[in-house]
């Protein structure tokens, strides 16, 4: 089988395969956000950012190839992906002590792996509405990272389209599919997939909150590199 | 008229400023104790979803976080429609509260309030501090340090966390005690128990050895306010509220929590972040109360496990009379015989197999308002809140344990200056002893106002005129 190098750590890969899936299917960890293996890859958030042969690039999109020598958890990528992360962080309300997501947030774990311990950077404090008209769903939008995860759900797996984003730049913003923008009033099912792939605190199921005991939750019992599956 | 102000408050959390204002007599016309901070809670929580008010408000406060998470909660239940918790979550939640009691209490007298009791207020402040009591009494320090430490790993036990855990959730709790955490809080508990006993005998010396200044020191008679249990038991964790004057006469008892807004109501000054609570039977001037241990003990009729309550006896007798022992400085003595209950209540509580038990919460039809009241550390706590068909937030309404005690502090402080200041100069003892008369109350405002960080003071004499005459300062950490 063909084979490149991780962190001069040899990775053997099936044809078609990109550098993250490879490293996945290796057990490698590659710091990623908007990324998930069921669906499409876009490269869009740039936590998963490699150096391919002196080249940066993000290794969910990248195809893996023989021979290639990347460059993963340098001191340097490490800390561009902080800067990422910071600014995940202080463009949107990350409030992790009371966020009921805490211990089972994809950000806040990729922040710990990245050694994120604080923000430089001023907080924006973005106001952004809370839905909560759906009768068993909260989303609270001042937490999206616009991973598109919950779009690509939501046309990928559920065949609907109750999710998109609008807007650019700063002013990118998640928006539901419906007449009134609400969740309720839109093609919204409980058991959508799109409920469950949110990787920080947007989707929220009502009365539920802070069930699972701290020491009990996702992150708790492996930190992000130890778990494979998503 | 001269005023005096004192700015900053050293081993008191938050920035505090007192003025003094004299009359052409030199005579303290007026204290004004005040917080600088401004933190809003009641307001930043509107439109946040139900369930994040335990977690979110506990970081109210860094030593009472539990009783605000536990106070949130039990409003949370009514919110959820359940009037009663399955026994398990009852009694892990008790046990957590217990653990908040303990642990805060010997935070407040060993760590924070020992050394002036210890050393006396005029004693040098590099050595009147916890290192200094660490270096002349090592073994009452590591008791000390001890026992806040169990009141500690009982939190983190059933919480999850040693500060800002999760314990406690709308109808219930989301963790029982395994066996193994049992045994483990079960280990070192009669050590504690005769660790919290040997405090209040201790206590108890030092207000008898010094009984005049102790008896007199910062003291001013009150009406007092506190939860009550079964039979005007102490209570801390769910009880019914009783008002008693101050001769010890019940003005009201056994009121629902639920009715609150009938029997208090909050008066504003315009100088002050932090508002004035007066009962509403007897007006802004007449009603205002206090409200902590020592409003706790001298409200109820006993305390329900033996230690504790032989140590209650003892205390009451030293008002031959009946009536409620008023001394300032006793709130020490009250809050460790409350230490000592709490260290009963945790080994007779872990005996239960109902912390074992697997119902953790109940469920209802949901409400549209809830209300809890707990007894903090530092006093009665209210937590009230509404939210709309959506569950979302709209009004909080919360009123801490140290904002009961506001015009009592204020009074307090007003008799410290008015037996102690000469002249219009203010002095490093004076300083010291309005810091003694702060800290016999809280040593932690940050709730109040809710200020954040180590809390300096400044203090303002101001003659008759309102001009400046003195000031003096003291920077966090002395």
């Amino acid at each position: 089988m063909a084979s490149f190098s991780i962190d001069q750590q040899p990775i053997e890969f099936e044809p078609g395969q990109t550098i993250l899936q490879a490293a996945m299917a290796a057990g490698v960890y590659i710091p990623h956000l908007c990324f998930h293996p069921q669906f499409s890859a876009h490269g869009s958030c740039r936590v998963c950012m490699v150096r391919i042969d002196g080249r940066t690039a993000s290794a969910c999109t990248a195809p893996a190839a023989a021979g290639l020598e990347v460059e993963n958890l340098s001191d340097d990528l490490q800390a561009l992906r902080r800067d990422i992360l910071q600014m995940l962080f202080v463009e949107g309300n990350h409030l992790c002590p009371s966020c009921e997501q805490s211990g089972a947030c994809h950000l806040q774990s990729v922040a710990e792996f990245c050694e994120l311990l604080m923000a430089d950077l001023p907080f924006q404090y973005p106001r952004r509405m809370v839905d909560a008209s759906h009768p068993d769903w909260v989303l609270d939008f001042t937490r999206c990272i616009h991973c598109e995860l919950c779009v690509k759900a939501s046309r990928e797996v559920d065949g609907k389209s109750v999710f998109s984003l609008t807007g650019r730049g700063f002013d990118t913003r998640l928006v539901i599919n419906a007449p009134d923008g609400l969740l309720v009033n839109s093609e919204f099912a409980s058991t959508d997939r799109a409920a469950s792939v949110c990787p920080v605190g947007v989707f929220l199921p009502k009365h539920q909150g802070f069930k699972t005991p701290i020491g009990q939750r996702k992150y708790d019992r492996h930190s992000i590199e130890q778990i494979t599956e998503e | 008229m001269i005023k005096i102000t004192i700015d900053p408050v050293s081993r008191v959390e938050g920035h505090g400023k007192i003025t003094l204002q004299q009359n052409e007599q030199l005579e303290i016309t007026q204290a004004r104790f005040q917080i600088a901070e401004f933190r809003g809670f009641e307001k930043f929580i509107q439109g946040r979803p139900y369930w994040e008010a335990p977690v979110l408000v506990q970081r109210l406060c860094g030593i009472c976080p539990v009783s605000h998470h536990l106070a949130a909660a039990k409003a949370m239940d009514q919110l959820v429609g359940v009037d009663q918790i399955p026994p398990t979550a009852e009694k892990i939640r008790r046990l957590m509260h217990f653990g908040q009691v303990l642990q805060s209490h010997a935070l407040h007298f060993f760590h924070l309030s020992s050394p002036d009791l210890l050393f006396g207020y005029d004693d040098e402040v590099r050595h009147r501090n916890i290192v200094g009591v660490i270096n002349d009494y090592p073994e009452l320090a590591r008791q000390g340090v001890l026992l806040r430490k169990y009141g500690q790993e009982v939190i983190r036990i059933t919480s999850g966390k040693r500060v800002h855990g999760t314990g406690a959730i709308p109808g219930g709790v989301n963790k029982n005690l395994s066996v193994a955490e049992r045994n483990s809080l079960q280990q070192d508990i009669d050590q504690i128990v005769d660790w919290a006993e040997s405090s209040v005998e201790l206590m108890k010396q030092i207000f008898l050895h010094q009984a005049e200044w102790q008896k007199n020191f910062a003291t001013i008679d009150t009406h007092m306010l506190s939860l009550t249990g079964q039979g005007g038991a102490l209570e801390l964790y769910d009880g019914t509220l009783r008002a008693c004057d101050r001769d010890g006469k019940v003005i009201f008892d056994q009121q629902s929590c639920d009715d609150y807004l009938d029997l208090i109501n909050e008066h504003i000054e315009s100088w002050s972040y932090m508002k004035f609570p007066f009962l509403k039977t007897l007006g802004v001037e007449q009603g205002w109360y206090r409200v902590g241990p020592l409003a706790r003990i001298n409200n109820c009729d006993f305390i329900r496990t033996p230690l504790a309550e032989q140590q209650r006896q003892i205390f009451k007798s030293q008002q031959s009379d009946g009536k409620p022992v008023q001394a300032t400085l006793a709130y020490h003595w009250a809050r460790l015989i409350e230490l000592l209950y709490c260290a009963e209540s945790i080994r007779e509580l872990l005996d239960d197999g109902d912390l074992l038990g697997d119902e953790l919460t109940a469920q209802g039809e949901m409400r549209l308002k809830g209300i809890g009241v707990i007894e903090a550390p530092r006093g009665t706590l209210f937590h009230h809140y509404e939210v709309d068909e959506q569950g979302l937030i709209t009004r909080a309404n919360l009123i801490v344990s140290t904002t009961h005690n506001n015009q009592a502090m204020n009074e307090s402080i007003r008799r410290v200056a008015q037996d102690s200041l000469s002249g219009q100069e203010l002095t490093e003892p004076l300083l010291n002893q309005l810091e003694v008369a702060i800290r016999a109350y809280d040593p932690c405002l940050s709730c109040a106002t809710h200020a954040l960080g180590q809390m300096p003071l400044q203090v303002d004499l101001l003659d008759a005129a309102g001009k400046l005459q003195s000031r003096k300062y003291k920077q966090a950490g002395n």
